[in-house]
């Protein structure tokens, strides 16, 4: 439910957007108290979407109780800023409530991000390659072909990633460090760690490829 | 399915796939789209094939979708 608006009595312009998306626009663009009411009001939707999402991810960490409680608190606290200051940015593609709601989720994801390195399972300088297998789901009974490919795929990272593309793909695939952590321990973007890794893979696929592993003709189709 | 089959799979890429950025910024479009059962893949098939290649931003349309799906205030 959009909140209430104080032009109602008023001559106002044609809305831009659907009703109730225009209200929130228009309340929020205000000031006074009914602004105030309805920053709660979407505070309190924002503390609704972050809870359950947590809820919704809960095999993904170890957070229980106050902490959760804590972390949906922080979600909705940061989303609601961020949509303060974006508002002139919503163009009415969709309703106001689900481009309010994407500031939040993407909160939800940042925060586990930066929860993980409070008790990582993992070390970033780790490099055990023969997790390599079992972390691409291969068939333990199949050892001679597990070693070659772990073998194979280490030469390949070796001699054709650039540094910063070996860090990547060590941390993500070896380490299974989530890749939201890994933009918080890098200082980075989702974009720039994604492209990272999708530049390697490209390459170690292309390299593969030449060396007979990987079927050329599937290779070359995307 | 044998272990090269499985690395190929892992390896391979999209090129329609548009990155982060850019299925992050039209995120909630896809999502009201996809949750009007209109057809958001074959409209934004860049951003459809980020999504299925990127855990985190797939993760992130899961939860906006369930958002959007969740009973309002």
């Amino acid at each position: 439910m959009a909140p209430a608006d104080p032009t109602a009595d008023g001559i106002s312009p044609a809305p831009r957007f659907d009703p109730d998306s225009d209200q929130w626009v228009r309340v929020l663009s205000g000031s006074g108290p009914q602004r105030e009411a309805a920053l709660a009001r979407l505070h309190g939707l924002l503390l609704r979407i972050a809870s359950g999402e947590l809820q919704r991810r809960g095999g993904q960490f170890r957070i229980t109780g106050p902490e959760l409680d804590d972390l949906a608190y922080q979600a909705a606290a940061d989303a609601l800023l961020a949509i303060v200051v974006k508002l002139s940015q919503f163009r009415g593609e969709s309703k106001f409530t689900t481009w309010a709601y994407k500031f939040v989720i993407f909160e939800v994801s940042a925060k586990i991000g930066r929860h993980f390195w409070n008790n990582p399972a993992v070390r970033m300088d780790a490099e055990d390659w023969e997790r390599l297998p079992d972390r691409l789901g291969l068939d333990p009974a199949r050892e001679t072909e597990r070693r070659e490919l772990a073998g194979e795929v280490r030469r390949a990272v070796d001699e054709h990633l650039t540094p910063r593309q070996r860090q990547v793909f060590v941390a993500i695939v070896l380490n299974g460090v989530p890749m939201d952590a890994l933009v918080t321990e890098l200082g980075s973007s989702r974009n720039a760690i994604y492209k990272t890794m999708f530049d390697a893979r490209s390459k170690l696929r292309d390299v593969l490829a030449a060396k007979g592993y990987l079927n050329v003709q599937t290779s070359r189709h995307s | 399915m044998n272990g090269w089959t499985a690395l190929d799979r892992f390896l391979r890429t999209d090129p329609r796939d548009v990155g982060c950025a850019e299925a992050m910024e039209l995120l909630h479009v896809y999502a009201e789209l996809a949750a009007a059962g209109a057809p958001a893949a074959e409209r934004y098939p860049g951003i459809a094939a980020h999504l299925a290649a990127c855990g985190p931003c797939g993760e992130d349309f899961d939860g906006l979708l369930a958002a959007v799906r969740s009973p309002a205030e």
